[in-house]
């Protein structure tokens, strides 16, 4: 008896193969359907929960080849979330990134103010198609859960959401969001008390519950097929991405950066590019206070592969295989996880996985609000501050053979605006009267 | 190791040393009792002694799990052991000294339950070759299916462990066959959807998870989750081949310590025997 089955992409061989095939113009690197991306991705779940599994793949491809559904999603884009979003170029900002040319993509603009809309009303859908009446999800800092409450109302679905503690002490108006939303809102008191516990939390009560229940998962990680679905119901970034920037500048990017945490954002918009050889793709990870400083959730850059919470992935893990705590200004990238496609564009060298620190991130901050009247979540800073650097390289590089730094082109995916980051970066920026309660409040946000 | 019909239904009991403990059990006319403890509370010693404590007084099978980060099958007894061990510093290895610990003094059978990353990390060769060393019988993997299992497939065939893998009530008939199959010693029957945790009561999902996985082959189906006392032990005895109990200890060895766990087992053990119909 030969258990080892359903395996659709076999792993030997593919980190060199992968990406030669791909330059060589041979495979493409789009739509890959999972479960297996190279050797990462997977089920490594219980057994209790594969039956949710596959019907939720089944629902998915079905609901994918259905017109009703894509044209349902269509509309919910269009009408609800205000799609398409905007591709804005921002010269002034492009000043401080050795004047090549920079773009970005708005996902800020988006109802509820990330990209993360964009999952959870494909997934609600799906929740609603397979005729469950409840969704679950895990937030961190309050943005998917935000997102997911919102969905819920939309469509009449109950809604519970996971999360740690001590984020719903330091992020009480997002709490208070989501119960306006009709979600209710559980705080995780066990483990170490982050989104990684408010994960757990959440494969615990749908393994109760299944029966009624969806887990919306917030990122393009977890078990197949939540790594490729989520990634299909971000593709809509990438897709008008690379059609904005052909109409406005009538040729394709140099390079698209984004910020990764599992990396739902990311993979949305570098599925637009991934089939472009002259398009170089970058993914910037949280440095935290620094990569040697062992605060921070470099993931891929430090990290060893592994699997948790569903996939094979790379992981930030002590010499036990215990899960170790990552840290990071931004609640959003603060997770010691990635997308198992991450770590496969990884390891063919498809993406380029860099790490930007706290300050760099909240230098970015500052400059984009300065230069563009543009508040970015703190998330996406990081894909602002990569994108200075990137900038700088390319310029660089294009000078010393004799060309013009204005002739290349940056987008960089502005995932989320900051309105809920605006305490901690006052604090950051020491913008607060001590006495204030405004203060306190930040302080503790800030160490998130 | 010999390569006779490894994977049949989960026998057979000439290469198995859970099977042969559940055989013995059997042979007894009762159900196998299997007594979980999680390594390292609140001590790596108490949890030998108690494991010692555990053979002394009815249980058949020793699950001793490695405390993990990331636990998501469990309930708040078992999640706080664990958070508790590897807050006072136990490292993945000490498991291999429980089970020496307990197989050394000893005939039960020792089986370690464990997430499926430590493992990984340790590398799967490696991992199994320290257990056999420490005369463990195979390993529990509540997040492991056989799916994923080729590299535990081949190093438990290597060393001549048993693989347990779970079952569950939501389990199709096609993974149900696949699982039966994958699995030696005895197959994890999941007695209700959901977590670790003692239940007042045990669901009746669990008989008709029990009777799919004989239907589908499987000579030796154990039940877990939420088993805390003797009645629910006679209850599942009836129709199951061993009974899992796990949070029951766990609360016991931290209320009462070793004693606590004895005379719980001694009680539980009460439940095993099969009346006449």
């Amino acid at each position: 008896m030969d258990v080892r089955l359903m395996v659709d992409a076999p792993a030997t061989g593919s980190e060199e193969s992968g990406v030669d095939a791909f330059l060589k113009g041979g495979e493409s690197l789009r739509h890959a359907p999972g479960p297996y991306f190279g050797s990462y991705g997977g089920r490594w779940m219980p057994e209790s929960l594969i039956a949710a599994l596959d019907e939720l793949e089944d629902t998915f491809e079905k609901a994918k080849a259905d017109p009703d559904f894509t044209a349902q999603i269509a509309e919910l884009n269009k009408n609800y979330s205000g799609r398409p979003s905007l591709l804005t170029e921002a010269k002034r900002f492009a000043e401080h990134a050795g004047g090549v040319r920079i773009f970005l993509k708005r996902e800020d603009l988006n109802h509820t103010g990330s990209h993360k809309i964009n999952n959870v009303l494909g997934q609600a859908l799906l929740a609603k198609r397979m005729g469950k009446t409840r969704v679950i999800a895990e937030t961190g800092a309050g943005q998917h859960g935000v997102a997911s409450a919102t969905a819920a109302a939309l469509l009449g679905l109950e809604c519970v959401v996971y999360m740690g503690a001590e984020d719903c002490r330091r992020q009480a108006l997002n709490v208070a969001r989501m119960e306006l939303l009709g979600a209710t809102v559980i705080p995780v008191t066990n483990g170490s008390q982050t989104l990684k516990d408010a994960i757990n939390e959440a494969l615990r009560d749908w393994v109760a519950n299944v029966g009624n229940t969806h887990y919306l998962l917030g990122t393009a990680a977890g078990a197949h097929p939540f790594p490729a679905m989520v990634r299909y119901f971000h593709e809509v970034i990438g897709d008008e991405a690379r059609s904005q920037i052909l109409d406005q500048t009538g040729r394709l990017p140099d390079a698209v950066c984004a910020c990764i945490g599992g990396g739902s954002n990311a993979i949305g918009i570098f599925h637009g590019f991934l089939d472009d050889p002259s398009v170089r793709i970058y993914g910037f990870e949280a440095g935290g206070d620094g990569v040697d400083t062992g605060r921070h959730a470099a993931t891929i850059t430090l990290g060893k592969p592994g699997v948790l919470h569903g996939a094979r992935s790379y992981l930030m893990q002590d010499d036990d295989g215990q899960t170790v705590e990552s840290h990071s200004i931004s609640a959003g990238l603060d997770y010691p996880g990635v997308g198992p496609e991450h770590s496969y564009l990884a390891d063919i060298g498809r993406v380029s996985y860099e790490p930007i620190t706290d300050s760099e991130a909240m230098d970015a901050f500052r400059l984009l609000c300065r230069t563009e009247g543009i508040i970015p979540a703190i998330e996406s800073a990081h894909a602002l501050a990569g994108a200075i650097k990137v900038g700088q390289r390319l310029a660089a590089e294009t000078e010393s053979a004799g060309g013009a730094a204005a002739d290349k082109i940056v987008i960089v995916n502005l995932s989320g605006r900051g309105d809920k980051d605006v305490a901690t970066a006052a604090e950051w920026f020491d913008l607060l009267d001590k006495d204030s309660p405004e203060h306190e409040i930040a302080k503790e946000g800030e160490q998130l | 190791m010999n390569d006779v019909d490894m994977n049949a239904g989960g026998s057979p009991a000439a290469t198995s040393k859970s099977a042969a403990a559940i055989d013995r059990a059997r042979a007894q006319g009762r159900a196998a009792l299997i007594g979980y403890l999680p390594a390292g509370y609140p001590s790596v010693e108490d949890t030998i002694a108690a494991g010692i404590a555990l053979a002394e007084n009815g249980a058949d099978l020793i699950e001793i799990g490695i405390p993990y980060s990331d636990p998501v099958m469990d309930g708040q007894v078992i999640q706080a052991a664990t958070t508790e061990a590897l807050a006072k510093g136990f490292h993945v290895r000490q498991v291999f000294d429980v089970v020496r610990g307990i197989t050394s003094k000893t005939d039960a059978a020792v089986l370690v339950m464990t997430y499926w990353n430590p493992v990984v990390r340790m590398g799967v060769d490696e991992f199994s070759r320290e257990l056999a060393a420490a005369g463990g019988a195979g390993l529990i993997t509540p997040d492991l299916i056989p799916d994923e299992a080729s590299e535990w497939m081949a190093a438990s065939d290597k060393y001549g462990l048993d693989r347990v893998f779970l079952v569950a009530p939501s389990s199709s008939p096609e993974r149900m066959k696949r699982t039966v199959e994958a699995s030696r010693g005895f197959v994890y029957a999941v007695s209700i959807m959901g977590v670790t945790g003692a239940r007042t009561s045990v669901s009746s999902a669990a008989k008709d998870v029990v009777a799919a996985a004989h239907a589908a082959g499987a000579d030796r189906v154990c039940v877990g989750l939420g088993v805390s006392n003797a009645a629910q032990v006679r209850e599942i005895a009836a129709y199951a081949d061993g009974v899992i109990v796990g949070t029951a200890l766990v609360a016991a060895i931290g209320d009462g310590g070793v004693d606590a766990v004895a005379s719980l087992t001694k009680d539980l053990s009460t439940g095993l025997t099969r009346e006449e119909a």
